[in-house]
């Protein structure tokens, strides 16, 4: 570990589930297991940097500092950050610029949420102003989304409704055994694919839920981990949190027109994450142990391995059906069993990747561990131009 | 089709030519690129600082992009018929401006009609009634069953 470096010394959840109950609570929960795992008492902490969650009220718009406050004011500088499906991502990115530039030396970071049942809706009220409620006015709701990525899989690269199933089969197996994980269940092909369609081609079990969870971690210098005799903690090499590029060629949530690339040339957003994630931690596609993707439909997965690399367009389905993506295989995609067994807690939902990461590369991973893991990469989007990916090195 | 007057369901984001419908964008008299829905204040091309637009009509017709359908009823603001009828959805990429446009299919195609890369056109048709007036929207439709839903009329 050089001394630039910041390492993650402690990582904590709350199971996911549908427990109903407040955020701050499953909050405190991750935060109190994370400093346990850390070692390191709640007093030293000199930063704590929430995921903000929009649907609990106001302190979840203030998420650092009600937990803070949970936990104890102590008198920690706080931070509170939103963006989306990747609020996690940027609240770590928070803590982690504030330990490279010197002003801590140790961080906690925590992210929760409370869901309510159904589709996720917008704001009531008549506003053609808002794209989020443009869009589901005229009908089309996330799985939409979803469903018109994997169908151009079909159509363009010959995937099928079994290869969609396929993957939800392997991320249940691979989470089955996970205590954080909401579902615990594996599931056959037959049972997948005889599950209702909600969006053709892609049918209920195929869908990620949304659930309540929480994760917490705690990053801290290299100086600091030295001295809690930590100095083999996995370190975090990338957080990248780029914008799209303009022209904007990819149909994303909640737009219902993607830019013109008459005049500019359009580019690929989820790609970009991944490409940013690997030229600063100097590392390669070819070096990743494990992937934590954003499986929001078990058919993004397959999006996801060819943006961050893995391999190239058109070529998911191929290592999908070769068994290279499951625990065992050469490069195992969603260890944890995703989002297809979790179920999406948003503002926890990029923390856990990290968690995962962090557990795999320790060699802590229990059933799921991926053996000789080195590097882990995540891959996370949510609306509005959002978006994450880490790397974790050993 | 009701005998109620057809109102836009969206003001001002697509004309209401009955048989050559067209959304509504605008485009930078800067850069030239083009916007849908309409920008008016700011060019949103990071090379440009355009903040003058004119209103152009876009393509009303393009190829496939991707296609679904909805099997369950969204939540509101979208208003359903009861009981619920599944629709398909199509996101077009727009012939001149290459820019693809989501939006539902004509009642009557389903998902085994539709390939990545087929020809479309915009059209116009009910979003949903209410007591005053039958709100229409921009809607899909595949160029070759113009001319058979023409014939079926």
């Amino acid at each position: 570990m050089s001394s630039n470096d910041v390492a993650v010394i402690g990582v904590g959840m709350h199971p996911w589930g549908k427990w109903g109950r407040n955020f701050v609570e499953y909050g405190v929960h991750a935060a109190r297991a994370a400093l346990k795992d850390a070692g390191v008492p709640w007093r030293d902490v000199q930063f704590i940097s929430g995921a903000a969650t929009m649907r609990c009220g106001y302190p979840g718009y203030v998420a650092g500092a009600t937990f803070a406050q949970a936990l104890g004011w102590q008198g920690a500088e706080v931070n509170t950050s939103y963006a989306a499906c990747a609020s996690g991502s940027q609240a770590l990115a928070a803590a982690r610029a504030k330990i490279l530039s010197g002003a801590c030396e140790v961080a906690l970071v925590i992210g929760s949420d409370t869901t309510p049942k159904g589709f996720l809706a917008p704001a009531k009220g008549y506003r053609p102003d808002d794209p989020d409620w443009v869009r589901f006015y005229i009908g089309i709701t996330n799985p939409t989304y979803f469903a018109l990525y994997a169908r151009r899989r079909m159509d363009l690269y010959g995937a099928t409704e079994e290869d969609f199933a396929a993957v939800k089969v392997k991320n249940a197996e691979q989470g089955f055994t996970n205590p954080n994980a909401r579902y615990r269940k594996k599931f056959t092909m037959e049972e997948v694919l005889g599950s209702a369609m909600v969006a053709d081609p892609l049918r209920l079990f195929q869908i990620c839920a949304t659930s309540d969870g929480a994760a917490a971690i705690v990053l801290c210098s290299a100086a600091y981990a030295k001295k809690l005799g930590k100095s083999t903690a996995p370190r975090i090499a990338a957080i990248s949190t780029v914008t799209p590029k303009y022209a904007s060629g990819e149909v994303e949530m909640p737009d219902i027109a993607t830019d013109s690339a008459a005049i500019a040339e359009a580019h690929s957003f989820r790609a970009a994450l991944a490409k940013k994630a690997y030229e600063e931690a100097g590392v390669s596609p070819k070096d990743v142990s494990l992937a934590e993707v954003y499986d929001l439909s078990s058919a993004l997965e397959l999006d996801w391995m060819e943006y961050i690399g893995l391999c190239q367009p058109g070529e998911a389905e191929h290592m999908l059906r070769a068994g290279d993506t499951k625990i065992g295989g050469r490069v195992p995609v969603n260890p944890s069993g995703g989002l297809a067994c979790f179920g999406e807690a948003v503002p926890a939902q990029a923390l856990a990747q990290v968690c995962e990461l962090t557990w795999q590369l320790r060699g802590e991973a229990g059933d799921r561990q991926v053996q000789n893991a080195k590097v882990g990469i995540t891959a996370n989007q949510g609306l509005f131009g959002h978006g994450s990916s880490v790397i974790l090195t050993k | 089709m009701s005998s109620k007057p057809q109102v836009p369901a969206i003001e001002g984001w697509y004309t209401l030519d009955k048989n050559q419908p067209h959304l509504i964008g605008t485009q930078c008299t800067t850069c030239h690129t083009y916007f849908f829905p309409r920008q008016n204040l700011f060019c949103k091309n990071p090379d440009c600082d355009g903040s003058e637009f004119t209103e152009v009509q876009l393509s009303r017709t393009g190829t496939i992009w991707s296609y679904t359908n909805a099997c369950y009823k969204p939540p509101e603001p979208f208003v359903a018929a009861e009981p619920f009828v599944p629709y398909t959805i199509a996101a077009v990429e727009l012939d001149k401006e290459k820019m693809i446009v989501l939006g539902q299919v004509i009642s009557g195609v389903d998902v085994s009609q539709l390939k990545v890369g087929m020809k479309m056109e915009l059209v116009l048709d009910t979003l949903h009634e209410d007591a005053e007036s039958e709100k229409v929207i921009w809607k899909w439709q595949p160029i070759d069953a113009a001319k058979k839903v023409g014939d079926a009329k």
